[in-house]
């Protein structure tokens, strides 16, 4: 088990929490866990119950969707430093795609409903995790367009 | 002094084409006629790609810097712009990568080895190695951009003791789609370079990262400040990696990308690949960033 010192110092040390003062740390510690996959585990299912979010500290994990005739297709992966799941922010709380840990995953995991109860309590907490999650969304979002793009594609 | 008519006017010509920055290893006179060239090994890359190595007729092997291009002429059909991507060390090979996407480029995918094919040059300004003295180095490849940069890899490598970390991020449409795939896991076996492929689409049983290159930049193993950093894919890929790039810190100044412009001519004059106030064939394809900036957010430039 972690200490909530430990889980505080390994918030702190990421640099998705880089700038949180102590008291917004302590917070986050009461709600976090540290969590791990072996290869093959899902961390979670499309439209299971969004009740968390990881920050991946070590390995790589597929976001995927099932297709019909085309079984599990790789939106993209995931790695160290990388957070995982947004779903657990706002509702209906429920995850949008599946994801598999592809390598042994280590990681960090906030409890969402415990995170929203203090949100409710202190919008400044909630400001600076929206300010931190506004970005990464912004980023998948625009690597899933460059993607769509099929740039490497042969000249038509 | 008795010299032969003509001897004077190509004198002349030579410190024309000196003034004009045309490379040492052609003569004035030649610069727009090709030289025969055998092919002596064909290799298919991927479905639509395809490596040749050549070997001059008759006299000395054409010596290049990493990054240049040649035009190569195919009887019959044209001629086209391809980038050298062989070691610049061993130029008695001379390699070209291509893909087989026009008139051109296919009625070269139906040669075969002991077919001859005229080729001109080397043109271009080179990847600027010696840039990366002292520094780390990270070389970003897109799809077929791997090919203009394996030159540079190989200069890297040669000039190894010099630099700091040497990462190589390759973006490929898919695992099938990854270029010298054999090199690259040599590569990626080599206990002094950082390689990291990934793809757009997952196929198979690959693995490994999926997504776009720029991801991989956020991966780190350089240190941004200090790093000198060479891009070669689609245009739209090396805006994206460039900025990736630059808010990570790497210098504006260090950082090079290759243009892919219509070139015709190769030595300046037909003004095919005009790209603002320059041509890509002479003072490209390698560019600077920082020069280039601006223009490579406007369109129809």
């Amino acid at each position: 088990m972690v200490s909530l010192q430990d889980m505080d110092d390994l918030l702190n040390a990421h640099p998705f929490f880089a700038g949180l003062g102590p008291k917004h740390l302590d917070e986050l510690a009461g709600c976090a866990r540290n969590e791990r996959f072996d290869a093959g585990d899902y961390i979670f299912h499309e439209g299971g119950m969004a009740d968390r979010f990881y920050i991946l500290r070590h390995g790589q994990v597929a976001v995927e969707v099932k297709v019909p005739h085309k079984g599990s297709v790789v939106l993209e992966t995931l790695h160290e430093d990388d957070t995982l799941g947004w779903s657990w922010l706002v509702p209906p709380h429920h995850w949008t795609f599946d994801a598999r840990a592809v390598s042994l995953v280590r990681a960090i995991s906030l409890d969402g409903v415990c995170l929203r109860e203090k949100m409710e309590t202190d919008h400044e907490l909630g400001f600076h995790l929206m300010a931190r999650f506004v970005p990464v969304m912004g980023e998948r979002l625009r690597a899933a367009r460059l993607q769509m793009l099929d740039l490497y594609a042969p000249p038509a | 002094m008795d010299t032969a008519p003509g001897a004077d006017l190509a004198a002349r010509l030579t410190q024309t084409a000196a003034a004009a920055r045309v490379p040492a290893s052609m003569t004035a006179l030649d610069p727009m006629r090709p030289r025969p060239f055998r092919i002596e090994r064909w290799q298919r890359d991927l479905s639509d790609t395809f490596t040749i190595d050549l070997a001059p007729l008759e006299g000395s092997p054409l010596t290049f810097r990493p990054g240049q291009f040649n035009m190569l002429y195919i009887h019959g059909a044209g001629e086209v712009p391809i980038s050298i991507s062989g070691d610049p060390e061993r130029p008695e090979r001379l390699i070209h990568t291509t893909r087989a996407v026009g008139q051109v480029t296919n009625a070269m995918k139906a040669l075969r080895v002991g077919d001859v094919i005229g080729v001109r040059g080397p043109f271009g300004t080179p990847w600027p190695v010696e840039a990366a003295d002292g520094h780390d180095v990270v070389i970003v490849a897109g799809g077929i951009g791997l090919a203009p940069l394996r030159p540079l890899i190989h200069a890297v490598l040669a000039r190894r003791g010099r630099l700091g970390n040497v990462v190589l991020l390759y973006g490929a449409r898919t695992p099938e789609d990854i270029l010298y795939r054999k090199q690259v896991s040599a590569w990626r076996g080599r206990f002094d370079m950082t390689v990291h492929v990934t793809v757009d689409r997952a196929t198979g049983r690959w693995s490994g990262p999926v997504g776009m290159v720029t991801k991989l930049i956020a991966r780190g193993g350089f240190d941004a400040r200090d790093t000198a950093a060479y891009v070669c894919g689609p245009e739209i890929m090396m805006r994206h990696v460039a900025q990736a790039l630059l808010d990570r810190g790497v210098a504006a100044e260090r950082l090079f990308l290759s243009m892919e412009r219509n070139m015709k001519c190769a030595i300046g004059f037909c003004g095919h690949c005009q790209w603002g106030p320059d041509f890509v064939c002479k003072d490209g394809p390698v560019f600077r960033y920082d020069r280039v900036a601006t223009r490579l957010a406007q369109s129809e430039v």
